[in-house]
């Protein structure tokens, strides 16, 4: 994956995560990164929120269990004008 | 900033702690303490440790909400504020079984502070979301079952631990159930979250060391519009917005870092554009923006906030790179100026570089260079005082002058939880004290000097009306102090409680002022012996004898109670130099030396410590034991 959101997303998740930048893909999950548990999710979806300046909805964060399906749904919200 | 991410891995990885702390600072100055970059700074701080000088300080958070994200928040904030936080957080909504049960996670862990971040949703539902079913009679019983409730945590609280509590308010819902109707004909909604907080606030004044945190005034400066989170509340149980929550960590900083110690005893000021718009040296006194009005009144508002910071007991000096005659002019006379002369303790207007400003002000004030607050609007300046003088606590100015009065408001540093009536008056002290200086420059000989002073010296068990300052003196004074054991008001009471144990505060007036509660020694006697436990003085009384009058009485007290040796040990510290020599400049003899510190013993049966005789004994001296 590459383009502007993407970059924000893996920096982002490489903080939150502990994690070495160049390591993550757009598979990047829970099941990948051992540090991923249930508290650094929610971290890592607040971080999300306040960067991006919009609020996710509890079935959104519950699919967003890969750095690609992230993207994916941000970029989906800045898509539709009534996000953020 | 991910090259300043990588940058702050060199330094760490090559030992440069300095350079890792200041690009830290740099990077949260940057991007603010989200979720993100709390994660990546706490990371770097966790290694960084050893190379930063930090209070540790044990916090326990009993909620009724998720407060899991705000912890590493709370915790940068803290590391940059000079605090090493370990915070425990309870489980869900027990916190009142943590509270009732002796035996609870939350006393095992023996926090120094204990926030009890429960909202009205938990412990008032009624309140929050089915006020519009209640009649008046029960929401009048709703509100004395929440106040007994509170009252009985906070009294079961006090008997198992001696830790601080910082008790949440109770928030109100944006809109009352009732709507404009609400409280028109009877009281409302919002009146009774009110009498509940008001009840809390009652408690936690006749509660030593218990502090209310105004829940509501937060979520109104950040607008609730923005600070709620319903749907997080609902699936997650967060009620706040991802934006705000470094908004709830800052607001426990304010609490924690009085809490802790780590505090500015003096704010030392920058003067153009910072307590006025433009340069006094080219635009002339006429020419700076100053005044009640638009542009001026943005630095004239910021100087109420600096004149406040006054009356807590904080001390403001001046370091500026001006011309004396043109800044004094403005000081003096210009009509928009609320900060004169004499509200300033030490002036530094010269060219000189800002730090040697700086530890020149700590020496004439007789504190710390860590006890300085630096403000200036200039980021180089800054930057340079944080490279030459790391334990300074700089404070970033905002770019926009009309933030400087909120940024001062909010800043964790200027927060005190005890006042004295010295903390109050302490500016005054300061201008007396430049009177005596120039007494004793006038002055013959020292003698003479010391018997013009006038000095008269009470001695005094504690007693209610002086334990908060007796227990502040013993957690701020660090130069003149033998032991630098630090206590809390709630263990003085249990030390005045003590029979074997004695606690004194002495207070000193002379020609120029009363300088109000100056000093605290504790003693305990065990067989024929009194040791010395504590012996403190605060810095502007040293030197004139009042040390020598304070021992004499503590040997006449003794022997009086049969005793044949006072005895006490010396603990060097890295700031109380000063106190090295008080014993055997008094007579003690030095019977043991281990690493920490030295014992000294005064012979009682063949010794004596003498009261110096220009010093009058107050009313107040007890004379029998």
């Amino acid at each position: 994956m590459t383009g502007p959101v993407w970059e924000q997303v893996t920096q982002i998740a490489a903080d939150v995560l502990g994690a070495d930048r160049a390591s993550l893909d757009e598979h990047s999950g829970p099941e990948k990164i051992e540090s991923w548990d249930s508290v650094q999710h929610l971290n890592l979806m607040l971080a999300l929120e306040s960067h991006f300046s919009l609020q996710f909805d509890p079935d959104e964060m519950d699919k967003m269990t890969t750095l690609g399906k992230i993207t994916q749904v941000i970029q989906a919200h800045a898509g539709s004008p009534s996000s953020s | 900033m991910s090259q300043l991410r990588a940058q702050i891995d060199r330094w760490i990885a090559e030992g440069s702690g300095w350079g890792a702390a200041a690009g830290l600072h740099e990077l949260l100055s940057a991007e603010g303490l989200s979720n993100a970059t709390a994660a990546f700074a706490l990371a770097r701080y966790e290694r960084l440790r050893p190379h930063l000088s930090l209070i540790p300080y044990k916090v326990a958070i009993l909620r009724s909400f998720t407060v899991e994200p705000v912890i590493p928040i709370l915790r940068v904030a803290g590391f940059r504020n000079g605090l090493d936080l370990t915070v425990q957080v309870g489980e869900f909504n027990v916190y009142a079984q943590e509270i009732l049960d002796e035996a609870s996670v939350l006393y095992g862990f023996d926090p120094q502070a204990v926030i009890l971040a429960v909202d009205t949703r938990s412990v008032a539902p009624e309140l929050w979301s089915e006020y519009a079913d209640l009649s008046s009679r029960d929401a009048e019983a709703v509100v004395d079952r929440v106040c007994q409730q509170y009252r009985d945590w906070v009294q079961v609280f006090r008997r198992y631990t001696k830790a601080h509590l910082i008790v949440h308010e109770l928030e109100r819902p944006a809109f009352p159930a009732m709507g404009v109707f609400d409280g028109q004909s009877a009281p409302g909604q919002r009146e009774r979250i009110a009498e509940i907080n008001g009840r809390l606030r009652m408690l936690a004044r006749e509660t030593r060391g218990v502090y209310t945190l105004d829940y509501q005034g937060l979520v109104s400066r950040r607008g609730s519009d923005n600070w709620n989170d319903e749907r997080k509340w609902r699936s997650v149980r967060l009620p706040i917005a991802a934006p705000h929550l470094p908004g709830l960590a800052g607001e426990w900083l304010r609490y924690l870092q009085p809490l802790s110690g780590r505090v500015a005893k003096v704010a030392v000021l920058d003067l153009d554009n910072t307590l006025w718009g433009g340069v006094v040296g080219e635009d002339g006194p006429t020419g700076i923006r100053l005044g009640s009005e638009h542009p001026g009144a943005a630095y004239q508002l910021f100087q109420r906030a600096l004149l406040d910071l006054t009356r807590r007991g904080i001390l403001l000096a001046v370091a500026s790179k001006n011309n004396p005659a043109d800044a004094m002019e403005v000081i003096e006379k210009h009509d928009g100026m609320l900060l004169r002369p004499h509200h300033f303790a030490a002036l530094r207007i010269n060219w000189n570089d800002k730090a040697a400003s700086l530890r020149e002000i700590a020496a004439e004030l007789n504190v710390g260079v860590d006890s300085l607050a630096f403000l200036d609007d200039n980021p180089v300046e800054r930057q340079r005082v944080r490279g030459e003088l790391p334990e300074v606590m700089v404070i970033d100015l905002p770019e926009d002058p009309w933030k400087y009065a909120t940024t001062i408001r909010e800043c964790p540093f200027f927060e005190r939880l005890a006042l004295s009536e010295e903390d109050r008056h302490r500016t005054e002290y300061y201008t007396a004290e430049k009177q005596r200086v120039a007494l004793e420059s006038s002055s013959s000989t020292r003698e003479d000097f010391l018997r013009s002073l006038e000095q008269v010296a009470e001695i005094a068990a504690v007693n209610p009306q002086t334990l908060a300052r007796v227990a502040q003196l013993t957690q701020k004074t660090n130069q003149f102090n033998l032991t630098t054991r630090r206590y809390s008001e709630q263990q003085v009471t249990a030390m005045a409680d003590d029979p074997a144990c004695q606690v004194l505060s002495i207070r000193v007036k002379d020609r120029y002022c009363d300088n109000g509660l100056v000093g605290v020694a504790v003693t305990r006697d065990a067989g024929d012996a009194c040791t010395i436990d504590t012996f403190l003085l605060s810095c502007r009384v040293i030197g004139r004898g009042v040390e020598a009058a304070f021992l004499a009485h503590m040997a006449e007290q003794a022997r009086l109670r049969g005793k044949a040796r006072l005895e006490g040990w010396f603990l060097p510290t890295k700031k109380n130099a000063p106190a090295r020599e008080f014993y055997s400049s008094h007579g003690f003899e030095q019977v043991r030396e281990e690493p920490q510190g030295s014992l000294w013993v005064l012979d009682l049966e063949t010794k004596a410590a003498a009261w110096p005789d220009w010093i009058e004994r107050g009313t107040q001296v007890e004379v029998t034991a």
